[in-house]
C-alpha cells in the first residue's frame, strides 16, 4: 500500500518559488506589450461633469483610452454583480475609483498622460461613520438606494437576523449578565505580488488573459458577463499566484485589461503599484460588535444578544455574505441554549470591503473571545474552565440549526495547554468532545 | 517598564463555502509509460493544495508518489474548481480526487481484465499493478497497461472526478436557519507578552496554537499554516489599520512606509504548534481544512495577555501603541479597566 494522507511532505512546487525559477504573471512579456493605468477618482464622493483627454493624447506614446461607454456587457461584477469596472453614470463613490484607462507604450508615459487628463469633477459630501450613515437624512453613498443598508433579503430588509430559543429568557435565568463593545480594523492582504494581468489575443484571434486570481471560475465567468464573450473564447490562465489572502477573490485588473486589448488590439500588461494595491483593492472592513453574555455562577452560560455592524465601503464586494458569516459564528465554538444575532452591512465613502484571510468570521471571533474571557473574570473563573464546561460537543446546535459533528475543542485545548506548560485539573482533563457530564 | 502576561482563547474556523455548491473536479490520465498526470482546478497561491491533491491522488490510485505529475494551470483545458478560498480546498477536492481515481481504476481494471482474460469482477488493482486475485502472479503493470492502451490499443485511460457539498436555500430571514452543515475545525491560542509603559508597545514573546483540523493530510503544511497564519493574526491584532483615526479617513495609510506589515522579525522567539485530529464523517479521512482560522486565534490570546500584563481590557483591535498607552492613562486617570478608543464617539452610543 502506497499510503501518503497523513505524511509530511514538502511543498511539491516550493523550489521553483523560493529559486526564482516560477514564471509568475508580471515576468510574462509579449512582444509589443503596451502599459495600461488607471485614472482614479481624488475625491471620496462626486459627479463628473467632463473629462478631456486632448491635452494627454497628444503626448508621443499614448494609445487612447478606455472608458465606461466602451464596455461591451455589463459594467458591474462581483459575487453581488454591484462593483463597477469604471466608474458608471459619471459618478465616483470612493477615493480612487477607476474611472478611466490609458493604453501606453510604457508606465512614465502612461502616468504622464493620466496627469494631464482634465477632470471636471463635482464634489459631494461623503459619508465615512456607518453610524452616521444609517441616520435618516444621511448622505446616500449609492445615489440610487433607499437607504445606506445592504438589502439581505428582497426586496427590503436590511438586517439578518439569527436565532435560536429566547434570548430573553436565557438572560431572565441567568446569575450574571456581561456586556461590552468591541471594534475591529481595516486590513489590507499586502501579498508579495500585486495584483497583475497580461492580456493580448492569440494566433487565433482568442483572447488570453493571465491572471492571478483565486477563483479562476467564477471570474471567468464575471469576465465573460463583461466582456459579452462567451467561455470559449476567452482562454483565462492562472494557478500560480504570488499571495493572495482573500484579495485575488475579486477581479482587480483583469477586466481593465481585457478591455484594452478588445479597444485597441494590442497586448498588455496591467500592474497595480504596491501604493495602488494598499490603497484600492479589497479590503478587510471595520466592524463594530456588541455582546451580552448571561451566566450562571457555576459557569454555563445562558443566553447570547450579539449586535454586528460592518462597514462594507462603497461597494458590497463580497461583504453581505461575510456578515452572515460573522453573525453566524460570532457566539463561538459554545453550547448557548439562546442566542440572538442581528447584524447588517453599511455603505460608507470608503474603498471596498471584501474577503481577506477569516473572512470575517475572525472579527466575530476576535470579538467573543475577549468577551468570554471578560465574562470568565467577571464569574472569579478560570478561563480554561469556563471553556471546558461549555464548549460544544457531539450533538450541540449552532445557532442557524446545524449539528455539529466532529467537535474538537476540547482536544485543541488540552494540547495547547499540555504544549504551554499549564497544568490543566484533572476534572477538566477528563472531559471530551464526545459527550457532556452532567457538571 | 515592561509588565509581561499571558493570555489564552478557544477559537473556530467554518470551511467550505456557507450555502455550499462550490464545486470541484480532477482529471487523472494514465500516460504511456504507466505514470499518472493528475490536473485540479485548485489554485496554488501558497497553501499547497497542489500538494496535498498529489499525495491523496498518489494513495487513491495506490502508486508511487514520484510517478505523479501534478498540474493546476488552471485555464479552459483544465477542470473547474470553485476556488482557493473559504478554506475548501482540504474539504472539497479531495473528494473529487478520489473520484476521478475510482473512475480511472474501474478503467483500467476494465482493460486488464480483457488483457489478462479474466472476469473484471477477479482484478484487484495495487501498488502500481492489476493483478488475478486469485493468482497475484498474473498481472500487468501500469506501464504495461498504459503502453498497450495508449500505444497499441488505441484507447485513452483517463478518469474523471467531481464533487461538491450540496447547494442550499439562503438563510430563513426571521430565524437564520440554514439547511446546512458546517464543518468546523477547532483551534486553542496561547500567547504570551511583554508591555512597555512607556511606549504602549506589545512584544510577542511566545505563541503556542493549536488545531484540531480533522485529519492533517500533510502535517508539515499545516505547521506551515498555522505559523504562517500568525503573521496576519500579529499584524491585525497589534499593527495594522488603514485608517488608523478610523471612521476619519485622515491620515490614510498611503504606503508601506506607514504600514508594517509584521516580518519573521516579529515573530516570537517561542514559536509551538500543535495539531489535534477528530475526523469529520465529510472529509477524505476525515480531513477538514483549517486554515484561515491560523489568522484569528493570536488576535483573542495576545489582548488577554495585554490585560494580564496591565490590568485593561482592549476592546479593540489593533491594540497599537497608541491604544494602549491611552488605555494605560485611562487607568491611571480614572481606574477604567476597559478601555475602548471610540468612547467619546456619541453617534456609536446611541
Amino acid at each position: 500500500m502506497n499510503q501518503y494522507i497523513g505524511k509530511a511532505m514538502p511543498r511539491y512546487d516550493a523550489q521553483g518559488q523560493v529559486s526564482g525559477k516560477v514564471r509568475y504573471v508580471d515576468d510574462i512579456k509579449v512582444p509589443g506589450m503596451k502599459c495600461v493605468k488607471v485614472l482614479r477618482s481624488p475625491v471620496h464622493k462626486g459627479v463628473i461633469r467632463g473629462l478631456d483627454f486632448s491635452k494627454a493624447m497628444a503626448v508621443p506614446g499614448v494609445v487612447g483610452f478606455v472608458t465606461a461607454q466602451d464596455i461591451p456587457g455589463k459594467n458591474a461584477y462581483g459575487r453581488f454583480q454591484d462593483m463597477p469596472v469604471l466608474a458608471p453614470d459619471n459618478r465616483v463613490r470612493y477615493r480612487g475609483e477607476p474611472i478611466a484607462a490609458v493604453v501606453a507604450v510604457d508606465q512614465d508615459t502612461a502616468l504622464e498622460a493620466l496627469s494631464l487628463v482634465e477632470m471636471d469633477i463635482e464634489e459631494q459630501t461623503p459619508v465615512f461613520d456607518m453610524f452616521e450613515a444609517m441616520k435618516p437624512g444621511a448622505p446616500l453613498v449609492r445615489h440610487d438606494s433607499k437607504s445606506n443598508l445592504w438589502v439581505h433579503y428582497p426586496p427590503d430588509i436590511t438586517e439578518v437576523t439569527m436565532v435560536k430559543g429566547q434570548v430573553d429568557q436565557g438572560m431572565a435565568q441567568a446569575d450574571q449578565v456581561i456586556e461590552g463593545r468591541y471594534s475591529t480594523g481595516v486590513q489590507d492582504h499586502v501579498p508579495m505580488e500585486s495584483n497583475v494581468s497580461v492580456a493580448y489575443r492569440d494566433e487565433m484571434g482568442r483572447l488570453v488573459i493571465h491572471t492571478v486570481s483565486q477563483t479562476i471560475y467564477a471570474h471567468l465567468g464575471m469576465l465573460c458577463a463583461i466582456l459579452a464573450m462567451p467561455m470559449s473564447q476567452i482562454r483565462y490562465i492562472g494557478g500560480q499566484v504570488g499571495g493572495a489572502f482573500g484579495g485575488k477573490n475579486d477581479i482587480h485588473t483583469d477586466h481593465i485589461a481585457a478591455l484594452a486589448v478588445l479597444k485597441f488590439g494590442y497586448p498588455v500588461k496591467y500592474r497595480l503599484t504596491r501604493e495602488e494595491d494598499l490603497q484600492f483593492t479589497t479590503k478587510r472592513g471595520a466592524f463594530v460588535l456588541d455582546f451580552k453574555t448571561g451566566v450562571k455562577k457555576d459557569g454555563r452560560l445562558t443566553a447570547c444578544r450579539i449586535d454586528i455592524w460592518h462597514d462594507t465601503g462603497a461597494y458590497a464586494g463580497m461583504s453581505p455574505y461575510g456578515l452572515e458569516k460573522c453573525a453566524m459564528f460570532a457566539p463561538g465554538p459554545y453550547d448557548f441554549p439562546h442566542i440572538k444575532v442581528t447584524a447588517r452591512t453599511i455603505f460608507t465613502n470608503r474603498p471596498i470591503s471584501s474577503s481577506m484571510r477569516g473572512f470575517s468570521v475572525i472579527n466575530g471571533q476576535v470579538a467573543s473571545e475577549i468577551h468570554m474571557n471578560r465574562v470568565a473574570e467577571a464569574l472569579g473563573m478560570d478561563p480554561w474552565e469556563l471553556r471546558f464546561v461549555n464548549a460544544w460537543r457531539d450533538g450541540d446546535h449552532g445557532v442557524t440549526g446545524y449539528k455539529v459533528r466532529g467537535a474538537g475543542a476540547l482536544e485543541a485545548m488540552k494540547k495547547a495547554a499540555e504544549l504551554a506548560g499549564i497544568k490543566l485539573p484533572e476534572k477538566l482533563m477528563s472531559m471530551s468532545s464526545r459527550g457532556r457530564q452532567a457538571s | 517598564m515592561k509588565k509581561t502576561g499571558v493570555g489564552m482563547c478557544l477559537v473556530l474556523h467554518p470551511t467550505g463555502r456557507k450555502g455550499g455548491g462550490d464545486p470541484s473536479q480532477a482529471i487523472i490520465q494514465l500516460k504511456p509509460d504507466g505514470s499518472l498526470l493528475l490536473k485540479v482546478g485548485a489554485v496554488d497561491h501558497g497553501q499547497g493544495a497542489l500538494t496535498i491533491l498529489r499525495q491523496v491522488a498518489a494513495e487513491a490510485m495506490d502508486v508511487d508518489i514520484s510517478t505523479v505529475y501534478a498540474s493546476n494551470r488552471s485555464d479552459d483545458l483544465a477542470p473547474l474548481s470553485a476556488g482557493s478560498a473559504a478554506s475548501r480546498v482540504t474539504l472539497v477536492d479531495p473528494h473529487a480526487v478520489v473520484a476521478a481515481a475510482n473512475d480511472l481504476k474501474a478503467k483500467i481494471a476494465a482493460f486488464a481484465a480483457h488483457r489478462l482474460e479474466i472476469d473484471a469482477e477477479n482484478v484487484e488493482l495495487a501498488e502500481g499493478k492489476a493483478f488475478a486475485k486469485d493468482n497475484p502472479h498474473h498481472h500487468m503493470t501500469f506501464a504495461e497497461i498504459g503502453m498497450i492502451a495508449n500505444l497499441g490499443q488505441g484507447v485513452i485511460l483517463v478518469g474523471t472526478g467531481a464533487w461538491q457539498p450540496a447547494p442550499v436555500q439562503g438563510h430563513d430571514p426571521e430565524t437564520g436557519y440554514l439547511d446546512q452543515e458546517s464543518v468546523i475545525s477547532f483551534g486553542c491560542c496561547v500567547a504570551e507578552v511583554s508591555v512597555d509603559t512607556g511606549t504602549g508597545e506589545v512584544d510577542v514573546t511566545k505563541v503556542v496554537q493549536v488545531w484540531e483540523v480533522g485529519k492533517a493530510i500533510n502535517p508539515l503544511l499545516v505547521k506551515q499554516q498555522i505559523n504562517g497564519g500568525l503573521q496576519i493574526g500579529l499584524g491585525f491584532a497589534l499593527r495594522e489599520n488603514l485608517f488608523p483615526h478610523y471612521p476619519d479617513p485622515a491620515h490614510g495609510i498611503e504606503s508601506l512606509a506607514d504600514y508594517a506589515v509584521p516580518t519573521f522579525m516579529d515573530y516570537p522567539p517561542e514559536l509551538i504548534h500543535g495539531i489535534e485530529e477528530v475526523p469529520h464523517p465529510m472529509g477524505v479521512k476525515g480531513a477538514k481544512g483549517f486554515s484561515e482560522g491560523s489568522a484569528t486565534a493570536p488576535g483573542p490570546a495576545i489582548i488577554s495577555a495585554i490585560h494580564d500584563a496591565v490590568g485593561v481590557w482592549i476592546h479593540e483591535v489593533p491594540a497599537t501603541p497608541e491604544v494602549v498607552l491611552r488605555a494605560l492613562e485611562a487607568k491611571e486617570r480614572d481606574g477604567a479597566t476597559d478601555y475602548w478608543s471610540h468612547q467619546e464617539r456619541s453617534a456609536w452610543l446611541a
